[in-house]
């Protein structure tokens, strides 16, 4: 648990591991923790603005989202981020979603 | 703990009078499963005479999110818990392998959740392959009618066909053809044919090195080998015909996070019409494939292979679905894809 915080400990979810810096020894192009995770927060926004949501690191340890109308919410990981935006957005996340995936495209 | 050293689990399910304990009666006589322990939910007609044998109550604690196939199976907890904790004592003796027979009506993937989500369970436990039984006199029947039967071949990892010398030529071979089509990627056995050993049905989980590579091989073989959906999805009207499998292939390597954010997506809005989805992944930055294998919205930590088990590389993924349709996966899986090729890698 974090003594400054109060937050415990999350348990690992599988899209942390098999990222390009796992396993032993350096990360090929000096990919870090850090950097993987400023990676997947930008290409999270890129969905989530479809929905007018925008997803920030919060301290390396989790993520905040946040409507435009002021909501917050903290998510530990992406499979807790998607119930999460369906209910700020009002609206089902879904990649199959023609609407989203043509946005997608476009971007 | 490496996943290697965990205990594995086995599931062995199967529709009513599929022949699941006969099955074990028959595995459990060969020394290599002679430390296993055995849990079964409903005590069948045929008496199993083992050791290391506990009789489970079916009950199951819905979890807030409410969805079916992450429930909690506190029955089962709390069995696991208890056969660990003697085995760690001494009182009982110390079983390296785990296998739970389901009822008729089961559905696996809560007690693939209950492994994989309990906090004790999962850091002395794993996964290991599910094995479902079909009755070849009355499978097809089932697979039509009943929505559990269905599922059960979907998730399975090895499906075994009994009473095959019961039912005629003809009724066996569209038994066959009806789950090579619900799940291309698992091996059919045929005890009534050829005795099976227990190998053959437990080596080779994400988490055994022995076998990993070679079942990989097979996944490849069965993505190009899965009926098109669109023959599968014409029919309509019985349960078995709403399921299909297809195989999905990008056309350059993965970006991990962007198939981190699609996958979850994706599992988070039809989790539970993806009945299945295994495949072998190139990754941008990793010289190796990794194997991606899931349940419903339940994801097996990756594996990283240490070889490609063919010459043809590339990522093909196998999904068992139920009314989902393969084009839009596949250009939903290629735009987020594509979107980090674009992007946004912080230099």
């Amino acid at each position: 648990m974090c003594g400054l915080c109060g937050v415990f400990g999350t348990e690992a979810h599988w899209t942390d591991a098999a990222r390009p810096d796992s396993g032993s020894g350096a990360p090929p192009g000096g990919w870090t923790r850090r950097r993987e995770r400023l990676h997947r927060v930008g290409l999270a926004n890129k969905v989530l603005k479809h929905y007018g949501l925008t997803l920030a690191d919060w301290n390396g340890n989790c993520f905040v989202l946040r409507s435009r109308t002021g909501r917050s919410a903290i998510v530990q990981h992406l499979a807790a981020l998607w119930p999460v935006a369906e209910r700020m957005a009002g609206r089902r996340c879904d990649p199959l979603d023609p609407a989203l995936i043509a946005a997608v495209e476009r971007e | 703990m490496a996943a290697a050293d965990l205990i594995p689990v086995n599931i062995v399910t199967g529709f009513l009078g599929s022949g699941k304990t006969t099955l074990l009666q028959r595995l459990l006589t060969f020394p290599e499963l002679a430390n296993t322990a055995v849990l079964v939910n409903e005590l069948g007609e045929v008496g199993l005479d083992h050791l290391l044998l506990r009789h489970v109550d079916e009950t199951t604690v819905v979890l807030p999110s409410g969805c079916v196939c992450c429930a909690l199976r506190a029955d089962l907890t709390a069995a696991i818990r208890d056969l660990y904790s003697k085995r760690e004592r001494g009182t009982i003796p110390r079983f390296d392998r785990l296998i739970i027979e389901t009822t008729g009506f089961a559905d696996p993937a809560p007690i693939i959740f209950t492994l994989m989500a309990e906090p004790v369970l999962r850091h002395h436990f794993r996964v290991g392959h599910v094995v479902t039984t079909v009755d070849a006199v009355n499978g097809t029947r089932h697979l039509a009618q009943h929505p559990e039967s269905v599922k059960q071949v979907a998730v399975a990892d090895r499906v075994v066909l009994t009473k095959t010398d019961l039912a005629g030529r003809a009724q066996a071979e569209a038994l066959r053809t009806a789950c090579r089509r619900l799940n291309p990627a698992a091996p059919i056995f045929e005890p009534a044919v050829h005795p099976i050993e227990p190998d053959q049905l437990f080596t080779g989980d994400p988490a055994d090195p022995s076998g990993t590579r070679e079942e990989a091989r097979r996944w490849l073989e069965a993505a190009a080998a899965a009926t098109p959906p669109e023959m599968a999805a014409g029919h309509v009207g019985s349960h078995d015909r709403d399921v299909y499998a297809f195989s999905v292939t990008v056309d350059r390597a993965l970006d991990w996070t962007a198939f981190g954010i699609w996958l979850t997506m994706l599992l988070g809005a039809h989790g539970e019409d993806v009945l299945r989805v295994k495949g072998l992944l190139e990754v941008v930055g990793v010289p190796t494939p990794v194997a991606i294998h899931g349940v419903q919205h339940l994801v097996h930590p990756p594996v990283h292979l240490d070889g490609w088990p063919t010459a043809d590389r590339g990522t093909r993924l196998v999904f068992i679905v139920r009314k989902l349709p393969r084009q839009v996966i596949e250009r939903s899986l290629a735009a987020f894809n594509r979107l980090a090729a674009l992007g946004e890698r912080v230099a």
